[in-house]
């Protein structure tokens, strides 16, 4: 795969806190920091309440970072911004959701849940021209013309999610986010569904932030996997890099979590079961969110939060273990 | 060989949409004592209503077992009365449910839910059955149980909660465990401790366990035998190495296939086009003609019977006679062991 160096998207130190109550705030993304380049697919995974749904929708505005920086091609997009330069960020970036039967609008027909982009953005002349990018999208997708004026309920699963890619893709944007694209669908509609993605990054050349819990669908689609735990990221790097040598213990034990469809490689294999549950994001841990549960928790861990930084060329990490001070003390 | 559990030619029809929705379309499947047998399928493949049919549990309308029995230790479950049954229920065969959120009440202590249990089939006092929740919530792996057996749902994590329901479903020592998408809400970290909790219960208690699961590492982690089920068929079964190393249906084929492999390179996922058939006006042949990529005209027309392929595998499909052309499977199919 040929390197890609030209960074499309930038996310800087991004927080993302909401109020709960008077008293307790929730940091559901606190301080991430990562970048996207131009036609790769960067996956996040991390177990629920990670924070890599709010991250997603922090970057695409559905939600109002608390804090630092979204630069999308050079220009930011994480601060206020006025009613046109949304609108124009929204022809550009797109979302695909994860419930295909909760984000098309029941009482909508096919051809205007896929138009309503076309139509708010202006980016047709004539009705005619229209249906004709309608019925483009639709078969771009792997759907009839004929499915143009039926509604949502007349589709299965698998079929839904391709409705929302067409209408992710019908305003021609570079980038999208796929929040959880597969989870609600079954094993075999699950691999269509991701060969279609696939396929149309390599027709259209787009960028993908791809989120989901499943590492194994992350790890075939994905250049690149960053890995959170509890609104932090706790380590990035190409994903065969991630899959061979992760770094952070939380990294290793959420791989070998993970059962393999391999009865003798199961067998066989010594897995890392983590004690206890994630805690909870109004009151975390202090220094290392990963401390309570990880077997390799040190005093400073508890005290310090550890760096996020690049400790090869592309792979970086946050974990005391891999900061360069300490590293001699652990050999 | 005596079997624990015995289903012969098992078919459950729902009455509903103005149709007859075909959930279950003759099946056959045994349990040994102290095995885990997997039923593996999608959404809409009977594997759900299989097991509520054991359990006595297909509402009635719209629900209807058609033909068939279930034979628990020589006695047909389907001829019991809701008395019988009750009584069998909790006691004898047991399940686990997919959604830890929603398998508890949550108005009532935790602990009284295990009790309840203890004091209708086994007949023991109050004290006796708390004390019994307690020691039942230490077995599985929850910390502080003195304190948490008075304590309500919500004040437990997902996890936790799923081994409260772990709990009560073991309490009364039961011969068979019904799991129906025991992980498929967890989280992976929380699922791999719900595996091994499991694993680690069976050797201890010599339970057998009907696992029901779409995810196919699951399988691998936790089940001696699978049954592959499509479109209210069990299409193959074997032992587990069989399934996963030389499964003969080009569905067991397909489903292998889409998934990813975490250890290994994979360029792009052999897809299965269409999708599963409608149930109210099922297929006159093989179930997965319409998707099969090696369908012959055959296939269409006539089911196929069950070939045997050794001791304990079999499977129905039309490529296994003798007349038919021989089919390799996909490459990635057989490898494995190694990474």
């Amino acid at each position: 795969m040929a390197e890609k160096t030209e960074k499309l998207l930038q996310v800087k130190n991004l927080k993302k806190y909401f109020n709960v109550s008077r008293r307790d705030v929730l940091k559901a993304v606190d301080g991430v920091t990562f970048d996207v380049y131009k036609g790769e697919t960067l996956g996040l995974v991390g177990e629920s309440g990670c924070g890599k749904s709010t991250t997603g929708r922090t970057i695409i505005r559905l939600y109002d970072p608390t804090e630092g920086e979204v630069i999308f091609d050079g220009q930011d997009v994480g601060g206020k911004l006025s009613l046109k330069s949304k609108k124009e960020l929204s022809k550009r970036m797109q979302m695909i959701f994860q419930d295909p039967y909760a984000s098309l609008n029941p009482r909508m027909m096919v051809k205007d849940i896929i138009a309503e982009g076309i139509d708010i953005h202006h980016l047709a002349k004539s009705s005619k021209e229209r249906m004709d990018r309608v019925y483009e999208m639709l078969e771009t997708v792997g759907l009839n013309r004929e499915h143009a004026n039926r509604y949502p309920h007349e589709f299965s699963g698998g079929q839904r999610q391709r409705i929302g890619i067409a209408r992710a893709l019908a305003v021609d944007p570079d980038f999208i986010i796929a929040d959880e694209p597969i989870s609600a669908l079954d094993v075999s509609i699950q691999a269509q569904v991701v060969n279609l993605l696939q396929e149309l990054q390599e027709k259209q050349g787009l960028t993908y932030l791809f989120i989901a819990h499943d590492l194994s669908m992350v790890k075939h689609i994905s250049d690149r996997v960053g890995v959170m735990y509890l609104g932090n990221m706790a380590e990035l790097a190409t994903s065969d890099e991630v899959y061979d040598h992760p770094l952070h213990p939380y990294t290793q034990s959420l791989l070998s979590a993970i059962p393999v469809a391999d009865p003798k490689l199961e067998r066989t294999r010594e897995r890392i079961i983590l004690q206890g549950d994630v805690p909870s994001p109004i009151d975390p841990p202090s220094g290392c969110r990963f401390r309570t549960r990880c077997p390799f928790a040190m005093d400073v861990c508890a005290k310090v939060r550890p760096k996020w930084h690049e400790v090869e060329k592309g792979h970086w990490v946050a974990c005391h273990l891999h900061d360069e001070g300490l590293k001699t003390e652990k050999a | 060989m005596d079997h624990l559990l015995e289903i012969k030619d098992l078919s459950v029809v729902f009455h509903i949409f103005g149709a007859d929705v075909q959930a279950v379309r003759g099946i056959s499947l045994q349990l040994n004592k102290g095995e885990t047998l997997a039923i593996v399928g999608e959404s809409g493949s009977g594997k759900s209503v299989t097991s509520k049919a054991v359990m006595g549990l297909i509402p009635n309308p719209p629900g209807e077992i058609a033909t068939g029995e279930v034979l628990f230790e020589g006695k047909d479950l389907v001829k019991y009365s809701k008395k019988q049954m009750q009584k069998v229920r909790g006691k004898d065969i047991s399940m686990i449910f997919q959604d830890p959120m929603t398998a508890l009440n949550p108005t009532m202590k935790i602990g009284k839910q295990i009790m309840e249990g203890l004091i209708k089939h086994q007949s023991l006092s109050k004290h006796d059955a708390k004390n019994r929740a307690i020691e039942l919530l230490q077995l599985v792996g929850i910390p502080n149980p003195e304190k948490r057996v008075d304590e309500y749902p919500h004040q437990f994590s997902g996890g936790m909660r799923q081994r409260v329901v772990i709990a009560i479903a073991l309490a009364c020592n039961p011969k068979i465990l019904i799991a129906d998408e025991p992980t498929t809400a967890l989280d992976v970290t929380i699922q791999a401790q719900i595996l091994d909790l499991m694993r680690g219960l069976q050797e201890k208690t010599g339970t057998a366990i009907i696992l029901i699961t779409h995810d196919l590492g699951v399988v691998a982690n936790l089940a001696q035998r699978v049954a592959v089920m499509y479109g209210g068929k069990i299409v193959e079964t074997g032992t587990l190495d069989e399934i996963f190393y030389n499964p003969k249906h080009p569905y067991t084929w397909g489903l292998l296939s889409s998934m990813p492999k975490l250890h290994a390179k994979t360029d792009k996922l052999l897809a299965i086009p269409g999708t599963p058939p409608d149930l109210s006006n099922p297929p006159k042949g093989c179930p997965f003609a319409p998707r099969c990529p090696h369908a012959m005209k055959v296939c269409t027309e006539h089911m196929p019977a069950y070939t045997e392929l050794s001791a304990t595998q079999k499977a129905a499909c039309w490529l296994l006679d003798e007349r038919a052309p021989k089919v390799d499977p996909p490459a990635t199919i057989g490898v494995g062991g190694e990474s």
